[in-house]
């Protein structure tokens, strides 16, 4: 018997990304969060954060497009789309960051607070610097993972899973949802899952981030170190919460084995479609067939897909 | 290799504005180096996030023709570790900023090519447009 659940309503920013090329991660998140009695109430309308966070103090105007976000929520709690709702939940790693980087600039600095709502003049609200940026992950953890692991219905039982931190969910330090130098959180999760965590020094390494467009065989060099050492301790799949780390990772290893002949594939799981997958929800959500790397020869291995429905998912 | 430099107005003011645009106190650098021991994009850099920290201090404008700050992901890897509390990433924006103001950009829109373009997430250009052209 499934523990029954009280559905709570908060509002959802997607980003591009998992609109797009990724909106395999989209749906198998929504499913998972549903299972929960989660339900993410997408922002009526909204743009995009602007994928890096502005670093240079002056140049206010690369902070608005986040700040419209923003002001979406307190819309959403004013036409009661949500009640008394300012949390904003978000699972790309990297809106995660700019977002979370952006509301905490408007908050501790009135004056560039001030300045963004002057000049915002086709909005009808000004920021009051109440939302609260979460993501998917740190709202798993608030509710406990033993409440997660009451929900699985298909524990990943021998599936050894390397998690993949990357950058944005971690670092800055007062940014990022654990520890800089050494999370737990995908690992929690991971254990909930019934799924082996599998520990490898570069879970921290960049992947080369954007850097992916200009020089593509620099990114394949440094994904190529993250997912052999993750093999090397003994991985069979890398789990991550970003999308570009996501695509640096699982598409880049298109140039990886035309540069290491002998490097093996490893499929690269978005930590939705694992919970998906041991929630024992329906196929299709866990969203399959975008990944370059198939992840379908692992799961049937292991049983955690049914051989005579269609694969495809997503 | 060991140079000798005078140092001139010219060369505080270009520390002064790197600082301000960066919001960093550049000067606080020790050179201690954890940053180029940390830094996962180093063997593609021409000179160390520190070697560029030192050039700033000095106010040695040439710093702006070194690839370094370009390669810079981004990560706050060294952010997180320095032990004076600067922020490296901040000043290779500063740094990138200082270029791209001029509207010199580092990358074009037309040399990507085509089949890649569309293979790219909507994530990747976006972020790599906003760290690279102005």
């Amino acid at each position: 018997m499934l523990p029954q659940v009280v559905m709570i309503q908060i509002p959802y920013y997607p980003g591009c990304t998992l609109k797009n090329k990724a909106s395999n991660f989209e749906t198998s998140a929504l499913a998972a969060a549903r299972a929960l009695g989660l339900e993410l109430v997408e922002l009526p309308r909204w743009n995009c954060c602007g994928a890096v966070f502005s670093l240079s103090s002056d140049d206010l105007m690369r902070h608005i497009a986040p700040t419209n976000i923003f002001l979406r929520v307190q819309e959403m709690n004013r036409d009661h789309l949500v009640e008394d709702e300012y949390r904003l939940v978000t699972f790309c790693a990297m809106c995660f960051n700019v977002l979370r980087r952006t509301n905490q600039r408007l908050r501790e600095s009135l004056e560039d607070r001030n300045k963004i709502n002057d000049f915002s003049y086709l909005e009808t609200e000004t920021y009051q610097g109440r939302v609260e940026i979460v993501h998917l992950l740190e709202l798993l953890r608030s509710m406990g993972w033993d409440k997660i692991q009451e929900r699985v219905q298909k524990p990943l039982t021998g599936l050894k899973v390397a998690p993949y931190y990357g950058c944005m969910l971690l670092r800055p330090k007062d940014v990022g949802i654990d520890d800089p130098e050494r999370p737990t959180i995908l690992e929690e999760l991971l254990r909930s899952l019934g799924a082996e965590p599998v520990d490898f020094p570069l879970k921290l390494r960049c992947c080369g981030s954007y850097q992916t467009v200009p020089n593509k065989d620099l990114v394949a060099d440094l994904a190529y170190d993250i997912l052999s050492r993750a093999q090397k301790a003994g991985a069979e799949a890398i789990t991550t919460s970003c999308p570009l780390c996501a695509f640096n990772l699982d598409f880049r290893q298109k140039e990886i084995q035309q540069k290491y002949p002998m490097f093996l594939p490893i499929p690269v799981f978005y930590f939705s479609q694992l919970m998906a997958i041991a929630f024992g929800l329906p196929q299709e959500v866990f969203g399959l067939a975008g990944h370059y790397a198939n992840p379908k020869t692992l799961l049937a291995t292991k049983g955690y897909l049914q051989a005579t429905s269609p694969l495809e998912g997503g | 290799m060991v140079r000798k430099i005078k140092l001139q107005a010219k060369n505080r003011e270009f520390t002064r504005k790197i600082s301000e645009l960066s919001g960093e106190v550049a000067m606080l650098c020790e050179q201690c180096g954890t940053c180029a021991g940390s830094c996962p994009m180093l063997a593609e850099m021409d000179i160390t996030p520190s070697q560029m920290m030192r050039l700033v201090q000095l106010g040695q404008e040439a710093v702006l023709e070194n690839k370094t700050f370009w390669v810079c992901a981004s990560c706050y890897t060294c952010t997180v570790r320095c032990p004076r509390g600067i922020d490296p990433a901040k000043i290779a924006e500063a740094l990138r900023q200082v270029k791209l103001r001029q509207a010199i950009d580092y990358i074009r829109i037309d040399e990507i090519e085509p089949e890649e373009a569309k293979k790219l997430p909507a994530i990747a250009l976006v972020a790599a447009f906003r760290k690279m052209t102005g």
